[in-house]
């Protein structure tokens, strides 16, 4: 996510860890077996004292359950953690708070109706004044350079704000190591700069920082050193600097990551709008949505639009409006391949042509408990009812099962078993079967929110690709994404969301991240940028 | 040491067939207790609260009339609990089912014609239905949580009953006793078996039901969508099912096969509407239903095990002189082991020895 620009922003302290240091924490022949699968297949990590260590590797190459294991969620089956040289046993996260390890969570466990203060106060131990809290939390705040408002309520922060309440309230214990897992992933590029500075600043008065990552440039700009693991071994340990984004995508997937391709859209194709969308406003739903002020936007045939925008900035507003989970005041707000689709639901639209791919995949894209041939049902009994139903609606599961291992192939989808539960899958991979669920009915206009959240490089990958060929082939491709570097990589034009509204798409020839990041933080097109920039 | 709960990864498919199992071994052995310290030879029984019912001819049909409506209603909740509608109220809609089902015999009387029994049962099956509909509307319309209006409509049911029996539908001719007249021949529900046991014909409907519903769950579109909006109401507003729609589907199904389950008893076991109806069949249903892992085929085994309960009660208050809410006491331990039981299915069960303290070694965070 970080651009060229950032890449030679100097003036980082290089600290290697001699032979001679003793690390803050070492770790060795840690191992977690889970049924038959070896999730961490001892696991060597050494962390000295202050250093942004970097933890590497695809989704279900192990990182989550090896920092579970040290923030003692997980118990190792074997192996052993030493902390400043003496072996430990972390039982629970309160025993990694007590030996001075915190944590930030990728998804944060905060309270929408009460302040930040309050927030903080309910994950301290001891009974201390809100007040008292509230006068830490703003002095934390100063010197490390997180702008919050502690009497602020949570439900009214942006995402970024809400994770300055995750470090601080994590600071506030007085950690010496402190694990961030994906921190960036929510940021836009300029607050992502901030947290790095904040980082930064904690790493020279002597605190180990974990950095779990998968974007490899925001890697190579922040750590010292860098472990990859990859199918639950540690297959690297390695200096970011001194190796290429190529380099370390390479010891990540095990192999090349191919580059997207994208391929400039046939001169004589059709262009006409598949998917239009005029005037839409929504009102809020529930106290914490965000209302839609005057959407409009068209992706024509073979194009792909990008939405960018930081989480929370009415995108999973949008998108229900979209799909039809929530439907227009006017039929014509929202009109798929020429028809009026404001007042038709989900599956309406869909027979019009449309797919529909949500960013939560447990429980929104995909029933958890459900098998993935349930699952594919689950989208398409509607559109592919003449092959997967009778017309009394008996269930025809051979069908299904055939559609199912299809899918599967060519997705490359991994998995146990045959037809396992949705949630038996690792993300990335339940990822790839949703996505190919929708693709496999090549759909006219294809509507996908956060495609590549949290999936790793080698799925994301073929995930962009599949999207690419998709709207070559003559479909319209719309896709929100958090990511920017990924709709570079993809879009044909991007707009960007803020506060229910969406900017007017700029041509990816013309865009650029500060100014795309200008737009995310809320700059008006007319604003001088300078101005913009405080404000973020 | 201490015990811990360790969620699975999958859930287990050996502890979802077995868990019914444990909960009924469990509730043998602290039923066996429970006998030991009412001052009774548990051995004895136990022996006679669960064997005995089960030696004659008779008693398996006396045991068949009391798993109908058990199984009716079971399978019929099956739908409410799985698409995550809570129906505590089917007694209520058993009542109602009975109530309108009995419009014909008891008001009038001189209508004899053998359309009359189908007559009594569509309308029991309207009366239950129209009577579950009310907390689904309420749930739709306002948001209103379920359990507690339809467990509330349960007793303005059984008022309204009492009162009618009592006041307006009292049998003319009955010597001032609470109950309506007697049903003429036409609608009485026809015994199965006539020359070995009072069985009738709601034994049938039950299993029938029973058949279409298994089907409906595990084979058609529509057990899909009552499943997905079960698990996962927000995939199944992705999938385009109203949750609406299906609060009401729930409640029609659930409540129609209660008020089938009333009119059945009442023209088939009892023959008249008297204050009391049901020994709380409603209620006892959800301990059936769930015993019957939500499965309208293991419902209807589970139906018949409930029915033993009662009988078994029945039994153990002739010749043992215990109080018949023992029978209550057992069908109370049977659900709690069930639900406690279904632990298994999700969580293992971990020892943990003790260890050495934690970090001990480490210093104290500062905060």
């Amino acid at each position: 996510m970080q651009s060229g620009t950032n890449k030679d922003n100097g003036g980082v302290v290089k600290t290697t860890l001699n032979a001679g240091d003793e690390p803050l924490l070492e770790v060795r022949g840690l191992t977690k077996v889970f049924g038959t699968l070896k999730a961490c297949d001892s696991i060597d990590l050494a962390i000295g004292k202050g250093e942004i260590h970097a933890l590497l590797g695809e989704n279900g190459a192990g990182k989550s359950t090896l920092v579970k294991m040290l923030f003692g969620t997980l118990e190792p089956v074997a192996g052993e953690i030493l902390w400043k040289g003496a072996p430990v046993r972390i039982a629970s996260p309160s025993d990694a708070r007590r030996l001075g390890i915190g944590m930030v969570f990728q998804h944060f466990s905060l309270f929408d109706a009460l302040t930040a203060a309050e927030n903080i106060a309910l994950s301290l131990e001891e009974r201390t004044p809100i007040a008292r809290i509230a006068e830490r939390a703003r002095e934390l705040s100063r010197s490390y350079g997180l702008p919050l408002d502690p009497s602020a309520h949570v439900g009214d922060l942006s995402v970024g704000e809400r994770q300055r309440i995750e470090i601080i309230r994590c600071l506030l214990q007085h950690p010496d190591l402190i694990i961030l897992d994906e921190p960036t992933s929510v940021l836009t590029p300029q607050e992502a700069e901030k947290l790095f500075k904040t980082l930064e600043t904690l790493r020279d008065e002597g605190k180990s920082i974990l950095y779990i990552s998968h974007r490899l440039e925001e890697v190579k700009r922040l750590c010292d050193r860098a472990t990859v693991l990859r199918h639950g071994r540690v297959v690297a340990h390695c200096d970011p600097r001194k190796e290429t984004a190529a380099s370390l995508a390479r010891m990540m997937v095990g192999s090349e990551v191919h580059a997207v391709v994208r391929a400039a859209p046939p001169k004589d194709a059709d262009h006409s709008p598949l998917l239009e969308v005029a005037g839409l406003s929504r009102e809020p739903s529930n106290p914490f949505a965000i209302p839609l002020r005057d959407i409009h936007l068209t992706v024509h045939a073979g194009e792909v639009l990008g939405i960018a925008g930081v989480a929370g900035n009415g995108q999973g507003e949008f998108f229900e409006a979209i799909s039809g989970e929530a439907l227009q005041d006017k039929a014509g707000m929202v009109r798929i391949r020429g028809k009026d689709a404001g007042r038709l639901d989900i599956s309406g639209r869909r027979l019009l042509g449309a797919a529909f791919v949500p960013e939560e995949r447990l429980g929104h894209g995909a029933a958890p408990r459900m098998r993935l041939s349930e699952n594919l049902l689950l989208s398409r009994f509607r559109t592919d009812a003449k092959s997967y139903l009778t017309h009394i609606g008996i269930i025809r599961e051979s069908t299904i099962s055939a559609a199912t291992r299809r899918i599967v192939s060519d997705m490359d989808v991994r998995k146990s078993s045959e037809d396992p539960e949705a949630s038996a899958l690792s993300g990335g991979n339940l990822q790839k079967f949703i996505i190919g669920r929708e693709l496999d009915r090549q759909p006219a206009v294809m509507v996908v929110n956060q495609p590549t959240w949290g999936v790793d490089a080698g799925a994301a990958a073929h995930i962009r690709q599949a999207l690419i060929d998709l709207a070559r082939a003559g479909s319209a491709v719309l896709v929100i994404s958090q990511d920017l570097d990924e709709l570079f990589e993809i879009s044909d034009a991007i707009a960007v969301m803020h506060d229910g509204r969406l900017s007017a798409p700029v041509p990816v020839g013309e865009a650029t991240y500060e100014k795309i990041g200008l737009l995310m933080g809320g700059a008006d097109a007319s604003t001088p940028p300078t101005a913009a920039m405080e404000a973020v | 040491m201490r015990i811990e709960l360790v969620k699975r990864p999958q859930h287990s498919a050996l502890f979802s067939a077995l868990s019914p199992f444990i909960a009924l071994a469990l509730t043998l052995v602290a039923g066996a207790i429970m006998f030991a310290l009412l001052g009774k030879n548990p051995v004895q029984a136990l022996y006679l609260y669960f064997i005995d019912p089960l030696r004659e001819v008779w008693s398996l049909h006396e045991l068949a009339i009391k798993a109908a409506p058990l199984i009716l209603i079971g399978v019929g909740l099956s739908v409410c609990f799985l698409s995550n509608n809570w129906n505590i109220g089917a007694e209520g809609q058993f009542i109602v089912g009975a109530i309108i089902g009995s419009i014909l015999p008891v008001l009038f009387p001189e209508f004899q014609s053998w359309i009359v029994l189908p007559i009594m049962l569509l309308l029991g099956i309207v009366g239950g239905a129209a009577y579950g509909s009310i907390p689904a509307l309420l749930k739709v319309r306002f948001n209103t949580n379920e359990i507690l209006t339809s467990l509330m409509l349960v007793y303005v049911a059984q008022l309204f009953l009492d009162w009618l029996v009592r006041g307006p539908w009292r049998n003319p001719e009955g010597f001032n006793f609470p109950q309506t007249r007697s049903f003429h021949e036409f609608a009485i529900l026809p015994e199965l078996l006539p020359a070995s046991g009072r069985a009738n014909w709601g034994f049938a409907f039950a299993i029938i039901a029973a058949i279409v519903l298994w089907f409906l769950l595990s084979k058609t579109l529509k057990g899909f969508e009552i499943k997905v909006l079960g698990q996962s109401p927000r995939a199944g507003r992705f999938a385009g099912f109203s949750n609406a729609r299906m609060v009401f589907f729930a409640f029609l199904v659930s409540g129609g096969l209660a008020g089938l389950a009333g009119i059945s008893e009442v023209s088939g076991a009892i023959g008249h509407l008297q204050p009391s109806i049901s020994p709380g069949y409603g209620f006892t249903a959800i301990i059936v239903a769930f015993l019957g892992r939500l499965n309208p085929l293991g419902i209807v085994a589970a139906g018949l095990v409930l029915a033993l309960s009662y009988l078994g009660g029945e039994a153990a208050q002739i010749s043992l002189g215990v109080s018949d809410k023992v029978a209550r006491a057992f069908q109370g331990m049977l659900l709690f082991f069930v639900l406690a039981s279904d632990t298994l299915i999700h969580y293992r069960i971990r020892l943990v020895g003790r260890q050495a303290a934690p970090a001990a070694e480490a210093p104290h965070g500062n905060a």
